[in-house]
């Protein structure tokens, strides 16, 4: 059988010059390439591992000294200065999921409405609706102590005047992390591509049947997604609480509106810290271990989210 | 003539007045067929300009598009077939800055009139696109988006299977309408859309390069099911291939890019209009001539 183009010569000396300058390209990489490439490589992989001794420190830290004081009854039982061996996390858990439950019905609507508007009804070539979207970038780097005290000013005191009630903890938590939840939702939303609300609207769909049938359901991993991140941050803060009132020994399950004052994981870890007594510093410890399995479950649960129900377009 | 106009005039006013809409909600078959043989209008251009942002995409088109025929639109790219499509049923409204000039009628109604509502004209005139872009639902959710949007719940199975039926895609799905659209292949998809299409029962389906992203066989089927569906619908196809251009059209338009004297702007224009077989058998611009024949272009 004839090789196909044999007959013109001048192919096969084509194919021949083609061969022989990729055999060169393939060839030559020049030695010092190399050493800069494997340099580069472990400068790099030191930075990873850096970052990863930080968590493993805490993480042995926290076994060592809290895995003694870890038992049911850390959970079960409220907190007390004079026996630490009875000591536990009870009003302080229960203050911790009320503050998020609160934190969630506040921030799903107002986060993904805001998202909502930016994305598919603000005319981005407007310099207030920039202006909007740079602020909200913004907000999400304001420190949390920040947000303490506009709780304190604002919703504590001042125009709301809620008092010093596990409400007000919430809304205060809320406002902090709405802007991680806007720029989260923001994300989902773009992620929808502009061909799905094209073939809604040329089906004489409304803006608002679209977004309602077809752009929220297609966002809902990405921003289920953002809610449970900005949840499990609203979780672990702690300095805007000691501002709006999460007091110390509280001894009773708090409920959302009692004037009474309530608690909650991280300040109640903190209060555990600062006391000399070796017993607290366990029990300390054994609420570090608590409040890290809950927050890694739930970002684990996050990321399963997003990739077990990502649409890939 | 006139007193049959006058009478359609009365009648679709009577209508507009109970259903309290804007004028385009009147359904085009309600209207009189303007008798013989001459085929109704359903486009008529006058002197259509799109700009985007105020510089000009397309310039002064004017053409008549008739019902119940295949009409399509070749020329190269940038020349503006696509940006003219969208002016159809208004999805020029989404692109900030996009502004239509000039007459552009829809059965005789002025599309662009202040009383009409860019939603009522898209139920009216359906678009295929260039990709095929199934929502991320089940077969059948796909199909029965338009009529749930547009509030009908009676017999949604019917009109899924019928549709499906029309788009030639029934036998291929029904018994997987609750798998994701997104398993279907390239040209079933592409099916689907236009089923999806045809479940809200448009008046003139437009089609944007629909066989670009797919194989030869996929694009045969689709060129057979266009023949097809202009028993019920007019169709306006753009497209990149003269061939599919030549096989499926009644009449093609071939527009092309003019630059101005100092070769700064450019838009679309239209050269020729007419049967395809005349366009494609003995055009009378020059222009068209060496495009068809592959000379330019």
């Amino acid at each position: 059988m004839k090789e196909p183009g044999a007959a013109l010569p001048r192919n096969r000396l084509a194919t021949a010059g083609a061969r022989a300058t990729t055999r060169a390209m393939l060839g030559s990489q020049p030695r010092g390439d190399v050493i800069r490439n494997t340099v580069f490589a472990g400068l790099l992989l030191l930075a990873v591992l850096i970052a990863l001794a930080g968590l493993l420190a805490l993480l042995i830290q926290a076994f060592a000294k809290g895995s003694s004081a870890l038992s049911l009854d850390l959970l079960t039982n409220p907190p007390s200065t004079a026996f630490p061996d009875r000591a536990g996390f009870r009003p302080a858990i229960i203050g911790s999921l009320e503050l998020i439950a609160g934190v969630i019905l506040f921030v799903v609507p107002v986060g993904i409405g805001a998202a909502l508007y930016l994305e598919e009804y603000a005319d981005k070539t407007k310099w207030w609706n920039r202006l909007i979207e740079v602020n909200i970038q913004n907000l999400a780097a304001v420190p949390s102590i920040i947000y303490g005290i506009l709780g304190l000013a604002f919703i504590v005191r001042g125009p709301l005047d809620l008092g010093f009630i596990l409400a007000a903890g919430s809304l205060t938590l809320a406002l902090l992390v709405l802007p991680m939840v806007i720029i989260a939702a923001r994300e989902a939303i773009r992620a929808v591509p502009d061909s799905i609300r094209q073939g809604s609207l040329a089906l004489g769909a409304t803006q608002w049947q679209t977004i309602r049938r077809q752009v929220l359901p297609a966002s809902i991993p990405g921003v289920a997604t953002g809610v449970i991140l900005a949840v499990s941050r609203a979780l672990g803060e702690t300095a805007p609480l000691l501002l709006v009132g999460a007091t110390v020994f509280v001894t009773f399950d708090p409920t959302p509106f009692s004037p009474d004052g309530y608690s909650a994981m991280p300040v109640q870890i903190f209060n555990y810290a600062v006391r000399p007594q070796e017993e607290f510093q366990a029990l300390a410890a054994a609420g570090i271990i608590v409040m890290l399995v809950v927050l890694l479950a739930m970002n684990s649960f996050a990321i399963w989210l997003r990739n077990r129900y990502e649409q890939r377009w | 003539m006139a007193t049959e106009k006058s009478r359609a005039e009365t009648g679709r006013e009577a209508r507009e007045a109970a259903a309290g809409r804007a004028a385009i909600s009147v359904r085009p078959e309600f209207r009189s067929n303007s008798g013989g043989g001459k085929k109704e209008k359903v486009f008529e251009l006058k002197g259509v300009d799109v700009l985007y942002s105020g510089v000009t995409a397309v310039k002064s088109i004017s053409m008549d598009i008739h019902r119940k025929d295949v009409t399509a639109l070749i020329g190269p790219s940038g020349c503006g077939k696509s940006t003219l499509l969208r002016c159809f049923n208004r999805m020029n409204d989404l692109i900030p800055g996009a502004e239509v000039r000039g007459e552009l009628l829809y059965h005789g109604e002025d599309l662009y009139g202040p009383k009409v509502d860019p939603v009522q004209v898209r139920k009216l005139i359906g678009m295929v696109f260039q990709k095929p872009n199934p929502f991320p639902k089940s077969i059948y959710d796909n199909v029965a988006f338009g009529p749930r949007v547009l509030g009908e719940k009676d017999d949604l199975d019917g009109t899924v299977e019928r549709s499906l039926r029309a788009a030639a895609l029934w036998d291929e799905v029904k018994d997987r309408l609750d798998d994701n659209a997104f398993g279907l292949s390239g040209g079933q998809q592409q099916r689907l859309c236009i089923a999806r299409c045809i479940a809200v029962s448009p008046d003139t389906i437009l089609m944007d390069e629909p066989c670009s992203a797919l194989d030869p066989i996929s694009t045969g089927k689709i060129e057979d099911l266009m023949i097809e569906l202009k028993e019920q619908f007019s169709i306006v196809i753009v497209t990149h291939n003269m061939q599919q251009a030549a096989r499926v059209s009644d009449r093609t338009a071939f527009l092309m890019v003019e630059l101005d004297a100092d070769e700064q702007n450019r838009w679309g224009r239209l050269v020729e209009y007419d049967e395809t077989e005349r366009i494609f058998t003995n055009p009378t611009d020059r222009r068209t001539e060496d495009y068809v024949s592959g000379k330019v272009g």
